[in-house]
């Protein structure tokens, strides 16, 4: 089989996740975009250790490892989606400007509706976090 | 130069012009993925969405068999199919994703985001063309198999293999620790 044929799959489908990732505004939807960027590694991986025929198949060793932290880092991000989901009662990325640095326009009302709205669950967050770390060590 | 190409590519007996059987069916599969990537990554219903990733994440496992990875192939279908889409369908679930078409699944920002996804398509597959124009894959059945796999990963991967173990508990705890929904806050 020629090597190009794989290879521009995955640098296709890299950028098709590529696209995703930047213009999709549900962050669900990025992490599925974020998915098809891994995915597209992996086939390059697969496809390199058919060529290289590589006694220790590092190819597809290292494509077993992509699966298995691509499925964690979903599994991490989609609980961190989901409390973000509680605390601010959206999932769409480009409202959670808490963190932005243009004082002019929305300073005054992110910072009043996200202090109205997050001030206790930020306290109680605050104070778990270090029982947590202490739980996962 | 083009001369020695075909001299090489004449030596090995493989030409442009008679693609074989797998070939065909790998464009073909990779064809089917592309589209479903393309409707998963713009259509406007979320749910809709997710199911396409599955189309696009299978015909990936397909891919990965005529690549003669079978055992990344069923990995594949259980981890990504089984747990993954499953996951990102309950993801959208729990964060109350409309059923129906949300017109609002695009930021402001698409065009830009559609401009550096062409210009780095086109570099990237500029490139890949130019750089394995001449090489060939030649697939020894048999070299992607669960008792290859587990040889391989037992004998020479051992270390990496549990540090990732290691990786999927922290992970685990950390998800559970992240999602648990404090008395308090209730």
């Amino acid at each position: 089989m020629h090597l190009v044929y794989p290879a521009v799959l995955a640098v296709l489908l890299f950028c098709v996740g590529l696209y995703g990732v930047l213009a999709r505004r549900n962050s669900v939807l990025v992490l599925m975009s974020v998915e098809l960027m891994l995915n597209a590694v992996n086939l390059n991986l697969v496809a390199f250790d058919a060529w290289l025929r590589d006694t220790l198949h590092a190819g597809q060793a290292l494509t077993l490892f992509t699966i298995t932290i691509a499925a964690a880092e979903i599994g991490l991000g989609l609980a961190i989606v989901l409390m973000v989901f509680r605390t601010h009662g959206t999932a769409d990325i480009d409202r959670l400007r808490t963190l932005s640095q243009d004082n002019d326009t929305g300073e005054s009302v992110d910072e009043d509706s996200m202090a109205a709205a997050t001030d206790n669950p930020g306290k109680t967050a605050s104070a778990d976090v270090p029982q947590g770390k202490a739980t996962v060590g | 130069m083009t001369v020695t190409v075909a001299g090489t590519l004449g030596s090995q007996g493989h030409s442009f012009l008679t693609p074989g059987g797998v070939e065909i069916v790998f464009v073909l599969v990779g064809l089917a993925v592309l589209g479903a990537a393309l409707l998963t990554v713009t259509t406007k219903q979320l749910v809709h969405a997710a199911l396409w990733l599955v189309v696009a994440l299978g015909g990936l496992a397909i891919e990965y068999l005529l690549l003669t990875a079978e055992f990344i192939a069923w990995v594949q279908v259980l981890i990504y199919l089984g747990s993954v889409v499953v996951l990102v369908l309950f993801g959208l679930m729990l964060t109350k994703a409309p059923i129906g078409a949300s017109p609002d699944a695009d930021s402001g920002n698409r065009w830009i985001a559609l401009g550096v996804a062409v210009v780095a398509a086109a570099t990237l597959v500029t490139l890949v063309v130019d750089a394995f124009r001449s090489t060939w894959i030649d697939l020894v059945p048999g070299s992607g198999s669960t008792k290859a796999n587990g040889v391989m990963l037992f004998r020479y991967w051992v270390l990496p293999f549990e540090a990732l173990s290691v990786l999927l508990l922290a992970a685990l705890v950390g998800a559970v620790v992240i999602s648990r929904r404090h008395r308090e806050e209730r």
